[in-house]
């Protein structure tokens, strides 16, 4: 039993691992032709059909592109940066319940890796340990241009997790737990958090977008300042560990969006879709229903990112500090008080 | 100072209002924006595959003509060279044969015709200039080369294929 227990979520840890990859990897695809789209063109097209192999040839390029270690760089730390930015983006989808449990035979499959009690502060753990790999990346590169990258990147991390943080408060407050599976499985049918709690998924999304140094929030990487940010002197695979870090990162935060906010795999009308199609494959329409909803918010990054232009950095810190942060406060209390008085009444 | 016109405009910054301030509104009209683009066609031409078409007065590689029994009208005068303002055309004349009667339309003939694309502006003064109706700037976009020497085109390249025998 111990053993099956270990190859079962050895296997659901090798398939949501592959499937990150692949997700993040055809997000770059994605992301060229929502731009190319967005702005009358075609995008890439040459590689395949409709370019859908790019990601492959781009992938390619990397690994055959010439490695440059600087001189006076940090050699050890150069090479640990980019290490850790891929491992803190993937370790983040362990928590995220992929659907309910499936029945196989009589053996009920969880489509989760593990329900800690304390997920939801798991995912912040890792998503504040992400920017360790920016920040040893840029000091290691020994470049102002990097260093100055990884400062912001720092700064801008540390100040959007606080009003992150008090948006999950509130939504703490309405749900009780901080277990992930319970938060989606409290979801059920149409009751979603975003219902609930629009205000708190908004600054969330916000913060999302700061912490995952995407458009309109990606000060890190601002070329015309800052040449290519923290990863200035990254060549070949390292550099494409960032950028892949980056679109891992995304795909993260659009799964636990999508989880704690928009009810994960719950769909309206899903008891009867479950009750048709009975255990097996009930559980896994709602998984591709999950799916669905992780995607559209992937396409909403890129639609945000090729939208609207770069925040200049004392806006940066003026939206985080004195907008997102006091609103996020009120919005924890005038959820508590309307909790209290419900309950008292 | 007085002003020197009466159209002087004070700019005055007036301080953002609420909605402003939010950003929400601006961005959810910027986000519809960009939308509306997203289901436009696109303006790409896919190059290789499909070619945009040229405009009716659109100058391009030379061709030297040939009259409607096939033979070459240039006389080699050297009025186009003349009228050249980037000198780019340089010929030789030589005189017609007996034999090369049904080849060249006049005694005299262009033994060698050379443009240096390099030099070339398209300005079409040489087909202006022409007496003869011999070289019209009707081609395609002169094709990219690696050497210099390679962008002197002769009479290989310009003179237009010879007509089908019937």
């Amino acid at each position: 039993m111990e053993i099956a227990f270990v190859i079962e979520k050895l296997i659901l840890v090798t398939i949501i691992f592959g499937i990150s990859l692949v997700i993040a990897m055809y997000s770059t695809y994605a992301e060229r032709k929502v731009a190319a789209f967005l702005q009358d063109r075609l995008g890439p097209d040459r590689a395949g059909p409709f370019g859908m192999f790019q990601p492959l040839a781009d992938g390619l390029k990397m690994f055959m592109k010439e490695e440059i270690v600087p001189t006076e760089s940090n050699k050890w730390l150069f090479m640990v940066g980019p290490g850790l930015a891929m491992l803190t983006a993937c370790i983040g989808t362990a928590v995220i319940p992929w659907g309910s449990a499936i029945q196989i035979g009589d053996h009920l499959v969880q489509l989760q890796v593990t329900d800690i009690n304390v997920g939801i502060l798991y995912i912040f753990g890792v998503v504040s340990l992400g920017v360790y790999g920016v920040m040893i990346g840029g000091w290691a590169s020994n470049n102002k241009y990097s260093l100055l990258s990884a400062i912001r990147a720092a700064s801008q991390n540390i100040s959007y997790e606080i009003a992150m943080g008090l948006s999950i408060i509130a939504l703490l407050l309405v749900t009780g737990t901080m277990s992930l599976k319970e938060v989606v499985e409290q979801q059920h049918g149409w009751h979603w958090n975003v219902l609930y709690q629009p205000i708190g998924f908004i600054l969330f999304m916000v913060c999302a977008f700061a912490e995952t140094n995407r458009a309109p929030f990606d000060l890190p990487e601002c070329e015309t300042e800052l040449i290519g940010g923290y990863h200035t002197e990254y060549s070949s695979m390292k550099l494409g560990f960032y950028l892949f870090a980056e679109y891992i990162n995304m795909f993260v935060s659009s799964a636990v969006m999508a989880a704690l906010y928009f009810g994960g795999y719950n769909y309206p009308g899903m008891d009867w879709v479950l009750a048709h199609t009975g255990t097996t494959i009930g559980p896994l329409i709602g998984t591709l229903v999950f799916f669905g909803k992780i995607f559209a918010f992937i396409f909403f990054f890129m639609w945000v990112r090729w939208t609207i232009p770069r925040f200049r950095y004392d806006q940066l810190m003026h939206l985080g500090w004195k907008i997102l942060i006091p609103i996020a406060i009120v919005n924890v209390v005038v959820t508590g008080l309307v909790i209290a008085v419900i309950e008292k009444f | 100072m007085e002003p020197l016109t009466n159209r002087k405009k004070v700019l005055v910054q007036k301080p953002l209002n609420l909605a402003e301030r939010m950003y929400l509104p601006a961005l959810a009209k910027g986000l519809g924006i960009t939308m509306s683009h997203f289901f436009k066609k696109e303006a790409t031409i896919r190059y290789p595959e499909q070619q945009r078409e040229f405009s009716t007065n659109w100058r391009g590689m030379h061709s030297l003509k040939r009259d409607e029994d096939g033979r070459e009208r240039c006389t080699a005068c050297g009025l186009c060279a003349l009228s050249c303002p980037a000198e780019a055309i340089t010929m030789i004349a030589a005189e017609r044969k007996p034999e090369e009667k049904d080849l060249y339309r006049e005694e005299k003939y262009a033994a060698v015709y050379e443009i240096n694309m390099l030099r070339c502006i398209f300005c079409g003064l040489c087909e202006e200039a022409c007496p003869k109706e011999a070289i019209y700037l009707d081609g395609p976009i002169v094709p990219s080369d690696y050497l210099r020497k390679d962008f002197i085109y002769g009479k290989d390249k310009l003179v237009e294929a010879p007509l089908e025998k019937k």
